[in-house]
């Protein structure tokens, strides 16, 4: 589904990632995690194809495609979604009105007929049971005035109208309490149907209790260090990062 | 829906077609004779030739103000040609059969029918074309109810004392320079009466089209609610792509007696110009109404055509617990410049005015908010609230804001927001994230951004304003 080969990008003058590769089958889930800085959310914005986000050598094939080729809006239709850390707000335009145009800008894209309002609310409503969100939330402006878990939540419930071929969870976990962690990852797991691949990026261990992945990163400076099954992310839990011989320093990415 | 949106996206100023419509066209210039000639024209009365006199003596003495934050060519009022009518509307058409099948396909072609079956029903309109009001539909029905909505040249002849009691009476003749030379030389325009206590049955419109090259257009509206009385009206406007510059001088003035209300809602999209700043029209308007007592004028205006906008609809809340609300829409792109805004004059007991405006700079446009609230010594326990929105898109245009708060009297309280953003990269990447092409994500983003003036407009309108912006904002990404 997806092959990243000697993946090397820059942000304005410095290169984040040096050398990265990764195979992703379909209905895998890959767990990304590694120390701030480590370049796990530019891994992120590089693939969705975001702006200032510069490749400077290596491939990447999506479903066939060459995905370094696509407009960020073409990665999306052919199936890439991102789960944001930080959702942006969008004063005045209800999540109704943006999801109704997202949902049928991938229909269209797929050469699929739009759906009506009917058929539309209907889905909404029930992507906004899945992760516990009062209905009144399709009516306020996206992300606007939410809470930090309910814009996370907010971002599964997208995940789940789009039903994208491969999900890039950014930091889902990041701010929620245990309560709201449950909710996300059973949005997210709801959605694993032996097809659709995962790319969970994550600093801590715990989100993984409750999304089992097949394949455990640690990404560090740039590239992958150590790759392995779940057990790896216990390993982490319980010695952190400081083996990898450099400090956690919390330098975003 | 995107459907619709990709065509719209395909066109630019779908408005900017020139009719092949004989006209008789004044020769340029302007003078007391050629003030005089028109009003014998239109056959007017005496007192009527002497009110436009006196007004361009007024004009004569008056400068043109240049307090603007706007910029354009010094206009020469002697190479503009003050009257123009199509040559079929000489003897008057009794019916619309007997209309210039050439003028009703003009409006066809900028989707306002004019035939009655075909129009939304519950919206009646009087088409102005150059300098004369073409047709007026569905005059029976609102006659039966007893309201007056006709060209102004027809009301001098049919209500010469309803005109001539109201007429100047909320922006005199000498009031500013386009004012006095609007009053010298206006052409037509319409005329609104609704009798004491009467809701008007549907709203009203007015659409105004400028054809003739060197032409002005100078309409004149005059809307009058008798007490306790209500009615919404609204204007649109277009003009032909042209490469000079035209001018536009109108002058509206609205009185709401004694607790009627009155809505007025503007969708302005005049030719302006070309991306070079070549052409389009220069918009120089005065808009004003008179509150009485516990009376309502409400002002909402979408303004995205125009080379240069001149244009602050007013309230004077006279009469005691009068409302006043000005909702605004400006969106400037290429080279144009709007310095738009409102004048809220408190002067009556528990006034109450609202201001949200929402100013859009694309382009290497300027978009300016001007704003005068004043609270008068009488205006005991009134209220202001003032939200003064801008919103940018790239990094060559500018936005800018002039608010002046004037209060005579310590009771009163005067509130003013203001905002500046940007379409910031962030919410363009999250659209784009989600499938959405960058256009159709910044219309999306800026419509959010206008929703609290659109939910002001009446449901038609909300569309078309929604679709207009969408056209406008047409290449100012990326």
């Amino acid at each position: 589904m997806l092959t990243i080969k000697d993946l090397h990008a820059r942000v304005e003058e410095k290169t984040i990632i040096k050398g990265l590769n990764l195979e992703i089958k379909p209905g895998e889930v890959h767990a990304i995690m590694g120390p701030n800085g480590a370049g796990k959310s530019t891994l992120g914005y590089v693939l969705s194809g975001r702006d200032g986000y510069e490749v400077e050598q290596g491939e990447v094939t999506f479903n066939g495609a060459n995905l370094l080729d696509m407009e960020v809006e073409e990665r999306a239709q052919a199936g890439l979604f991102l789960a944001f850390q930080y959702p942006v707000e969008i004063p005045g335009v209800s999540n109704m009105e943006f999801m109704k145009e997202s949902v049928n800008a991938m229909r269209k894209a797929r050469g699929e007929d739009e759906l009506s309002s009917a058929e539309f609310l209907k889905m909404a409503k029930e992507a906004c049971k899945q992760v516990n969100l009062p209905l009144d939330f399709l009516k306020r402006g996206v992300n606007e005035g939410f809470s930090g878990g309910e814009k996370k939540r907010n971002e599964i419930m997208q995940l789940i109208m789009l039903k994208p071929k491969l999900a890039i969870l950014d930091e889902s976990d990041s701010g929620l309490d245990v309560d709201a962690l449950q909710v996300v990852a059973n949005g997210v797991n709801s959605q694993r149907d032996g097809e659709r691949s995962f790319i969970v990026v994550t600093h801590y261990q715990r989100l993984l209790d409750f999304i089992e992945p097949d394949y455990v990163h640690i990404l560090a400076q740039g590239k992958i260090v150590k790759s392995g099954g779940p057990e790896l992310a216990k390993e982490v839990e319980a010695s952190g990062y400081a083996w990898l011989g450099q400090a956690d320093e919390g330098e975003k990415a | 829906m995107s459907e619709q949106i990709d065509q719209a996206l395909a066109r630019k100023y779908d408005a900017g077609f020139v009719s092949e419509i004989e006209s008789e066209t004044f020769p340029v210039g302007l003078d007391e004779d050629v003030i005089r000639r028109l009003s014998a024209i239109k056959g007017e009365p005496e007192w009527m030739l002497e009110w436009r006199l006196k007004a361009y003596r007024t004009w004569l003495k008056l400068t043109e103000p240049e307090w603007a934050h706007v910029d354009y060519p010094k206009i020469d009022y002697q190479d503009i040609s003050y009257y123009s009518a199509p040559k079929s509307m000489k003897d008057k058409p009794k019916s619309l059969d007997e209309v210039d099948p050439e003028l009703l396909r003009t409006y066809e072609k900028l989707g306002i029918p004019l035939h009655e079956q075909e129009m939304l029903a519950g919206v009646a309109v009087d088409a102005v074309f150059d300098s004369v009001s073409v047709v007026t539909t569905f005059r029976e029905k609102l006659e039966e109810a007893g309201v007056i909505f006709c060209p102004i040249s027809e009301a001098l002849h049919k209500y010469p004392d309803l005109v001539k009691k109201y007429l100047g009476t909320v922006v005199p003749r000498g009031d500013n320079y386009f004012a006095a030379l609007n009053s010298a030389v206006f052409t037509d325009g319409s005329f609104v009466y609704i009798p004491k206590g009467v809701r008007c049955p549907m709203e009203l419109s007015t659409y105004f089209r400028i054809n003739e090259q060197n032409t002005g257009q100078f309409e004149r509206t005059l809307i009058v609610a008798e007490e306790g009385s209500y009615v919404s009206y609204l204007e649109g406007c277009t003009a032909p792509q042209r490469d000079e510059n035209q001018l536009h001088a109108a002058v509206v003035e609205l009185v709401a007696l004694d607790d009627a209300e009155i809505k007025y809602s503007t969708v302005q999209n005049w030719y302006p110009g070309d991306e070079n700043g070549k052409g389009g029209i220069y918009n120089f308007v005065t808009k004003r109404g008179l509150c009485e007592k516990n009376a309502k004028i409400s002002w909402t205006q979408v303004e995205t055509g125009s080379a240069v906008t001149w244009k602050y609809p007013s309230c004077i809340l006279k009469g005691d617990n009068s409302v006043g609300e000005f909702y605004s829409v400006a969106l400037t792109r290429g080279k144009q410049q709007a310095d738009t805004g409102t004048k809220m004059i408190h002067l009556g007991k528990n006034t109450k005015s609202t201001i949200i405006s929402k100013g859009i700079s694309a382009g290497y446009s300027n978009n300016a908010y001007r704003g005068l609230v004043r609270m008068g010594p009488g205006a005991e326990g009134a209220r202001n609230f003032t939200e003064c929105d801008s919103l940018l898109i790239g990094d060559k245009c500018g936005a800018h804001t002039f608010p002046y708060i004037e209060s005579s009297n310590p009771s009163a309280i005067v509130e003013h927001e203001a905002t500046t953003s940007k379409v910031s990269d962030d919410q363009l990447f999250l659209c784009q994230q989600r499938g959405l092409d960058p256009e159709k994500a910044v219309s999306m983003i800026v419509n959010g951004f206008c929703k609290e003036v659109f939910r002001e407009l009446p449901m038609e309108f909300a569309v078309e304003a929604g679709k207009l912006l969408e056209i406008s904002l047409e290449g100012s990404v990326g």
